[in-house]
């Protein structure tokens, strides 16, 4: 029907886009939601959630009790819904969407399904119903190598599915936890604070779990679930494997004082999981006597600490490339997972620095009055409307661009001065292209400052 | 009457002796200090500057900054002699402007970056409660705490915030202000920085890192002192350098490397 033949017929109603992705957003919401139940929740677009109940009913009356609970739940928060309970994600899928007429048990329910419950091509369809077959039953009694030869391949794989003859999973929206610990209250808790008190025995629970396994783990999620429906997800992050709950709590503390929106409890929270995303076991630390490695623990602990308040993209380690490109020669990784040795070459003894304390990136233009030519280094330059008279230099040293990328023509050579001016600050500039080869105008730019 | 006298007497002796546990607490632990390797620095200095505290670098003018960086990198050098990691304390904004911070330069100054932390914190009042957080490691050789400018966010509280984390953890601080004035703080020494024209090497090469150094404040010792310094790479310590500003005509190869063999021809680049 068209929407001129609509209003044709009823006259005065609200009409609005189809907006796809809000109808995405929401229904990814739901499935948060759902993660209450099960870990194990897939999206069944557009308006369908697959859950994996195998072994969840416990707390519910089993599972018939959990989707009561389901229906309750989308009851409050105003969605009308179909459930069904199947054996395979297909046969659930298809008895939620199909199902006409009742039937004693799901197998039962699913043979009675009329042959749209395929969800195969519209001619397939049609020549399924011209041969007669117009139910499931008519099908699942066929031998299947008649009806590849006939419908093709994918109407059995879909029929195999649909009667639990071929393996089918759930594949879950995320990857699930190693190890998950949860908590649900009757009442739901409106404070913050008694929230993390819950996150804080949780992890105590954890400790024990792992424990017993002599593991750590190396990431954690708080997973907050508000009796709204809205979820909020905490994670924290160490550099070292850890079960310590006294450093759990310090950790999650730091990042919800440390959140950009804080947690909003709304009408409070009615369940509270943690989840411990990566195991790693931990080796039995030795004391040394100077006391090495309880000075590196703490020094990991901080910078645990660290990266949770300020993102763990802000503190870094340094590790060296093997490049003679100076603005990559170094890689400013997270500290919480960069190796702590690296291989950094010792500077030639008796030298002055040869590189700068401060590097900028990109480089900044400078104007230079009186560069003697063809290789010479200026005798002036203005930086930051500040006019240097040099005094002392050093150079060219040339760097050729990337040999690979010289060949496409892309690239200049640079040829780096050290230079000092009269008042004695320290600079370090270059030359951009080969004057003369190169560029006809070379440019010359700031690189960087020494001490 | 007499009765009163007798106890106003006894609470003032208990308040003179919870002043004294107060001041025991502080003085217990002034005794280790880490020394220039400059004869005439440390011996105005008393021996050097005491280690577990708070001293601030300022950059004489804003075009000092990396100068100032460069002092404030062979301080913590000098105070974590016996090892530990050095942390650097920078602002979002530092990053930017004043450039970032090159590890394989600090390493030119005589720091192994394996000993770096960098963190980088999105504005002042982060970095200064990393800072206070810390300087709590007992873990760490040094930090380093860079504010980006904003000289009203630093107060006395702050300050004695971050004297107090570094002298109970021992770890010792250095504030390095890039583009401030002084203000009031707890710091026990005050330097302010300014680059200086090195002795030139062979064919009129910039020479090794060179200072002048003042020393605008010393708690417990004088201040008003002026250096001229030179940093040695290779034993991480100070030189002195004669503080006349003229180029003096030493031979070819300099103070540098008249520690080590003279080599009549360098390798450049």
């Amino acid at each position: 029907m068209t929407l001129a033949d609509a209003r044709a017929l009823v006259g005065d109603f609200a009409v609005f886009e189809h907006d796809i992705q809000a109808d995405q957003r929401w229904l990814e919401r739901l499935a948060d939601y759902c993660e209450r139940y099960t870990p194990m929740v897939s999206c069944d677009p557009p308006d369908g959630l697959l859950l994996d109940i195998t072994g969840c009913g416990y707390g519910y009356d089993g599972e018939a009790g959990l989707v009561r609970d389901v229906e309750q739940r989308f009851a409050r928060i105003g969605m009308t819904m179909k459930a069904a309970l199947a054996y395979a994600p297909e046969a659930a899928h298809a008895l939620a969407r199909f199902q006409t007429v009742p039937a004693s048990d799901e197998y039962l329910a699913v043979r009675r399904l009329g042959i749209t419950a395929l969800e195969a091509e519209p001619e397939t369809e049609t020549a399924l119903r011209r041969a007669g077959l117009k139910t499931i039953a008519d099908l699942a009694t066929r031998p299947s190598a008649v009806l590849t030869a006939r419908f093709g391949d994918e109407t059995t794989d879909k029929l195999a599915r649909l009667l639990g003859k071929a393996d089918s999973r759930i594949t879950p929206r995320r990857p699930l936890p190693a190890l998950a610990v949860e908590r649900r209250f009757a009442e739901p808790i409106a404070k913050v604070a008694f929230a993390l008190d819950i996150l804080t025995a949780l992890a105590g629970e954890t400790a024990q779990i792992l424990e017993s396994r002599s593991n750590g783990g190396r990431r954690f999620i708080a997973r907050f679930f508000r009796s709204d429906g809205a979820v909020r997800d905490i994670m924290v992050e160490t550099g070292l494997p850890t079960r310590d709950p006294a450093i759990l709590e310090r950790l999650f503390r730091e990042r919800v004082d440390a959140l950009a929106d804080p947690i909003d409890p709304g009408f409070g929270f009615d369940m509270i999981r943690l989840g411990v995303a990566r195991l790693e076991p931990i080796a039995p630390t030795q004391l040394q006597l100077e006391g090495g490695s309880v000075a590196d623990k703490e020094v990991a602990e901080l910078i645990d600490r660290l990266s949770i308040r300020l993102g763990r993209n802000r503190v870094h380690r340094f590790i060296p490339r093997d490049t003679h490109i100076p603005e990559q020669a170094e890689l400013a990784l997270p500290a919480i997972e960069a190796p702590v040795t690296a291989a950094w070459k010792e500077p030639p003894e008796g030298e002055p620095p040869m590189r700068p304390i401060h590097l900028f990136d990109p480089p900044q233009p400078i104007e230079v009055i009186g560069a003697s030519v063809p290789d010479g280094p200026p005798a002036r330059f203005r930086w930051r409307r500040t006019l240097h008279e040099i005094i002392h230099y050093e150079g060219p040293e040339r760097i050729a661009p990337l040999w690979w990328r010289m060949a496409q023509g892309e690239g200049l050579t640079r040829d780096y001065f050290r230079i000092e001016d009269v008042r004695g600050r320290r600079f370090w500039i270059f030359r951009h292209g080969l004057y003369g080869t190169e560029r006809q105008n070379p440019g010359w730019y700031m690189h960087g400052l020494f001490a | 009457m007499v009765n009163m006298k007798h106890e106003s007497l006894l609470s003032i002796a208990a308040l003179r002796r919870h002043i004294a546990s107060i001041e025991r607490h502080n003085g217990a632990r002034s005794t280790e200090i880490f020394a220039f390797g400059a004869a005439s620095v440390d011996q105005e200095l008393g021996g050097g500057l005491a280690l577990g505290r708070m001293h601030e670098v300022f950059a004489a003018t804003a075009d000092n900054a990396s100068s100032a960086a460069g002092f404030a990198l062979m301080l913590a050098i000098r105070a974590s002699t016996h090892g530990g990691a050095i942390l650097w304390l920078r602002q979002e904004q530092a990053e930017f402007q004043a450039g970032r911070l090159h590890a394989t330069g600090l390493a030119e100054l005589g720091l192994n970056p394996e000993r770096l932390i960098l963190g980088i914190a999105p504005d002042t009042q982060t970095l200064l409660k990393a800072a206070a957080d810390s300087l709590r490691c007992a873990g760490l050789g040094a930090v380093v705490i860079e504010p980006w400018r904003s000289p009203y966010a630093i107060d006395l509280t702050v300050s004695r915030r971050l004297g107090l984390a570094a002298e109970h953890s021992g770890v010792t601080a250095i504030l390095l202000r890039s583009d401030a004035a002084p203000v009031p703080s707890v710091a026990q020494s005050r330097w302010e920085v300014s680059g200086t024209l090195s002795t030139p090497l062979a064919a009129n090469a910039p020479g090794g890192t060179t200072f002048d150094i003042k020393l605008l404040r010393h708690r417990g010792g004088r201040d008003g002192l002026a250096w001229r310094v030179e940093w040695n790479r290779d034993r991480q310590i100070f030189h002195e350098t004669p503080l006349s500003g003229a180029i003096l005509p030493l031979p070819a190869g300099g103070p540098l490397a008249a520690h080590g063999k003279v080599t009549p021809l360098r390798q450049a680049g």
